[in-house]
């Protein structure tokens, strides 16, 4: 009901026109007369069907359910008010409760705050429209299918989630370690494992004599793609040297600790050079499997850090216990960063282009421009799509129920949820579940004051 | 430019800015240059924006086209290498399982008449409150707006109770009258609003032609609503469409909507996206369908809802 306070609603929106123009006149203000003083009974039968179905289906549940919470699951044992009691004691619920409250704060604020973001960057670029189209979209198809549509990207496998297939590949950019895991040298080997799951040489490295460090335990096909021939490094005078390769020739006719024709090189495996346990020096080896170290390395044992047989990077757990209600939270944002942004847009098309410009003029950068006066001349606007997504993000329900895997259901809880549950969903305790529905209804309660009270201030004026 | 009460105000809070910066006479060349430069920049994040925002539809719909062992194998990204991967497959299978067809349809069987009911009944009380006399109209549609944040969720459990009395439970008439129920707060507002302002005028020179009240509402109240009645019947028609919590509860495995038929299937994520992807995608089109052809309409529903 905000569109009369919104500067020229709908003038920039997705080419909306607005609906109700201008200002209402309210009840009893001028023109609003019957014009042919209808009988009173005609007038009843207009409002018969509204009124019958809004007190049989609206009026009287919320009556109802007053009466419900105060008694006990069966329905028959007055309990006072016992239930808003469990609502908050019970660990459960209490999860529901801190987690709406969470909701409820942050996914308005951000999306009000991408959506104000999106409508002032669009305003500079010819196909705004169609950028706000794409981001507008989501609104219009179901929690559902954008809960289906997000349990795909949140797949906690890199190779079928799309989210943790990109953090992956950042990752794996960043970290240049190749890892091997399941890499290990032949028992008895010169390579020992140590603390951590590293390995050590029993033997010092020298200078002018390469240290070779075979290891097996991985089958050639799951090599990187591209893996070299490992070819023994060239001994230098002042540096030591060597070669990591996998010691394995299919058809297994190599030698153990000889490089043979067929066997790969591992590369990018890091190698440090250990004195009385402190590392001296560390390389990595090379596409060839060769690493050299500088000649400070000489009498120092040779280690293979834990980090080269590291199990691969699989990403981001984001349906987790920890990580699961910011998860949804964020697709939740997708689906009305939107109606922020075109609510703000129309708003926008009402301040007036002068004032920004005078204010270019005057030497303010974009920003103060932005800070100083499109924000404070948008407040109005702002505020009511906060409110907006706060009624909305209130009762959320479906998101929750469709994103958050069984397992952590319990971690994603929130009041709607829990309400359908307890009253539904085989809680079997509707005092409870009406409990929560009485105080969903009293966290409602100052906008529909609010509604009502400018209802009145238009009927004044 | 008429300086309003709040324009006034923004001048006074660009006073400080706009003093620190006097010694500056419009912005120099190395401004412009940046200006001009961040406008390509901005071209370029808005957009990747846009492409993100995207991205997980298109993820669902090349989902929805790859054969169940691909999509357990890979990502949908790799249609792009191996666009011989896309196929309808899934989609002939899902439009040849009943269970689905069947819930398609209910769907529209409960959102047409929840649709037409609430622009009809809406109707007729948006215009009484607009132009009949009758005593405490002003404290009745109060009432009316107070209902208008009210969440569902406050009456889903007496209107459970009240349905299994009635014996509709698990009906589809159920469902119609319950969704009817909750659009009624927000149809009377919008239409008794925008009624109020045809001219009077125009209701009293049909009078003089001898219209009845009955008459009048159909041949010239109703038509002139017409940009508010579409409005309110696209909002209220997706409204429906896309809801599956009023249906969890009112509808059983006769009547539910494709948006209970599917979310069972959640429950087994993972083994069944074959089905899943392909099922919410079906269900989108319509609605998708609907919001391009009438984003007017459904923007002003929009935000004349605002606060709903």
């Amino acid at each position: 009901m905000a569109d009369a306070s919104l500067p020229g609603a709908g003038g920039g929106a997705v080419g909306a026109a607005p609906v109700t123009p201008g200002p209402v006149k309210g009840p009893g203000g001028g023109p609003r007369r019957s014009i042919m003083g209808t009988p009173p009974w005609l007038a009843a039968l207009f409002l018969l069907p509204a009124l019958v179905l809004l007190g049989a289906l609206v009026a009287y549940p919320i009556v109802y359910t007053i009466h419900r919470s105060l008694y006990d699951a069966g329905g028959s044992g007055f309990v006072g008010l016992k239930n808003f009691g469990t609502v908050f004691s019970d660990h459960g619920i209490l999860t529901a409760v801190r987690n709406n409250a969470i909701w409820v704060v942050v996914a308005p604020t951000v999306a009000t705050a991408l959506g104000l973001v999106f409508a002032v960057l669009t305003e500079r670029v010819r196909w705004g429209t169609a950028f706000k189209l794409v981001v507008f979209m989501p609104m219009a198809i179901s929690m559902l299918a954008a809960g289906i549509i997000f349990r795909l990207v949140y797949d906690q496998d890199p190779s079928r989630g799309v989210a943790n297939a990109v953090v992956v590949a950042v990752h794996d950019t960043f970290t240049s370690n190749a890892a091997y895991p399941g890499a290990r040298p032949r028992p008895n080997s010169d390579l020992a494992p140590t603390a951590g799951g590293s390995y050590t040489s029993k033997s010092t490295a020298s200078v002018g004599t390469s240290a070779n460090l075979p290891l097996v335990g991985i089958p050639q096909n799951k090599l990187p793609a591209g893996a070299q021939q490992a070819k023994p490094a060239a001994p230098k005078p002042d540096a030591v040297t060597g070669t990591v390769w996998l010691d394995f020739r299919p058809g297994g006719t190599g030698k153990p600790g000889v490089i043979d024709p067929g066997e790969k090189a591992l590369s990018g495996v890091k190698v440090q050079a250990v004195k009385n346990g402190k590392v001296v020096a560390s390389a990595k080896s090379g596409k060839d499997g060769t690493y050299t170290l500088p000649s400070s390395a000489a009498g120092a044992q040779l280690r293979l850090p834990a980090s080269n047989f590291a199990e691969k990077y699989n990403g981001i757990n984001w349906l987790g216990p920890s990580l699961v209600t910011p998860s949804i939270i964020a697709s939740y944002v997708w689906m009305w960063a939107g109606f922020a942004m075109v609510l703000i847009a129309a708003g926008l098309a009402g301040v007036p282009r002068e004032l920004l410009e005078q204010a270019r003029v005057d030497g303010a950068n974009e920003w103060q421009v932005f800070r100083r006066i499109t924000v404070p001349l948008l407040a109005p606007v702002l505020v009511v799509v906060m409110v907006t997504l706060m009624i909305n993000v209130l009762k959320i329900f479906d998101l929750v129920y469709i994103i958050a895997p069984g397992q952590t259901q319990s971690n994603a809880n929130v009041l709607a949820l829990q309400l359908y549950l307890s009253s539904f969903g085989g809680g079997n305790d509707q005092g409870v579940g009406s409990a929560i529905g009485v105080i969903l209804l009293l966290l409602v309660l100052p906008v529909m004051i609010v509604n009502i009270r400018r209802l009145r201030r238009e009927g004044r004026r | 430019m008429s300086a309003d009460a709040t324009t006034g105000g923004a001048v006074t809070a660009t006073g400080p800015a706009a003093a620190a910066d006097t010694s500056r006479r419009g912005p120099g060349l190395a401004a412009r240059l940046a200006a001009r430069t961040g406008g390509g920049v901005l071209r370029v994040v808005l957009l990747l924006v846009a492409l993100f925002w995207l991205l997980p539809t298109v993820g669902l719909l090349l989902s929805s086209l790859r054969s169940p062992t691909d999509i357990t194998a890979s990502g949908w990204w790799k249609v792009f290498t191996t666009p011989s991967q896309l196929t309808f497959s899934n989609y002939h299978t899902l439009l040849s399982n009943s269970a689905i067809t069947d819930s398609l349809w209910n769907t529209v069987l409960i959102t047409v008449p929840a649709t037409l009911l609430v622009v009809v009944v809406g109707s007729l009380a948006g215009y009484a409150f607009a132009w009949m006399d009758f005593p405490g109209r002003d404290w009745w549609f109060m009432a009316v707006v107070a209902l208008l944040v009210v969440p569902v969720q406050v009456a889903l459990v007496p209107v459970a109770k009240l349905f299994g009395e009635l014996g509709i439970f698990g009906d589809i008439i159920g469902v119609v009258l319950f969704h009817t129920a909750f659009g009624l707060p927000f149809a009377i507002f919008l239409l008794r609003n925008f009624f109020a302002e045809i001219p009077r005028e125009l209701l009293e020179a049909a009078r003089l032609d001898g219209a009845g009240e009955l008459r009048l509402f159909v041949r010239v109240v109703m038509p002139l609503g017409g940009p508010a009645i579409a409005s309110l019947g696209i909002f209220q028609f997706l409204w429906v469409w896309n809801d599956m919590l009023v249906a969890l509860i009112f509808t059983n495995s006769d009547s539910q909507p494709i948006t209970v038929a599917l979310q069972q299937q959640v429950r087994q994520f993972g083994n069944n996206i074959d089905i899943l992807a392909p099922g919410a995608f079906v269900s989108m089109v319509i609605p998708l369908a609907v919001f391009f052809a009438f984003q007017r309409q459904f923007v002003s529903g929009v935000m004349a809802g605002a606060v709903k």
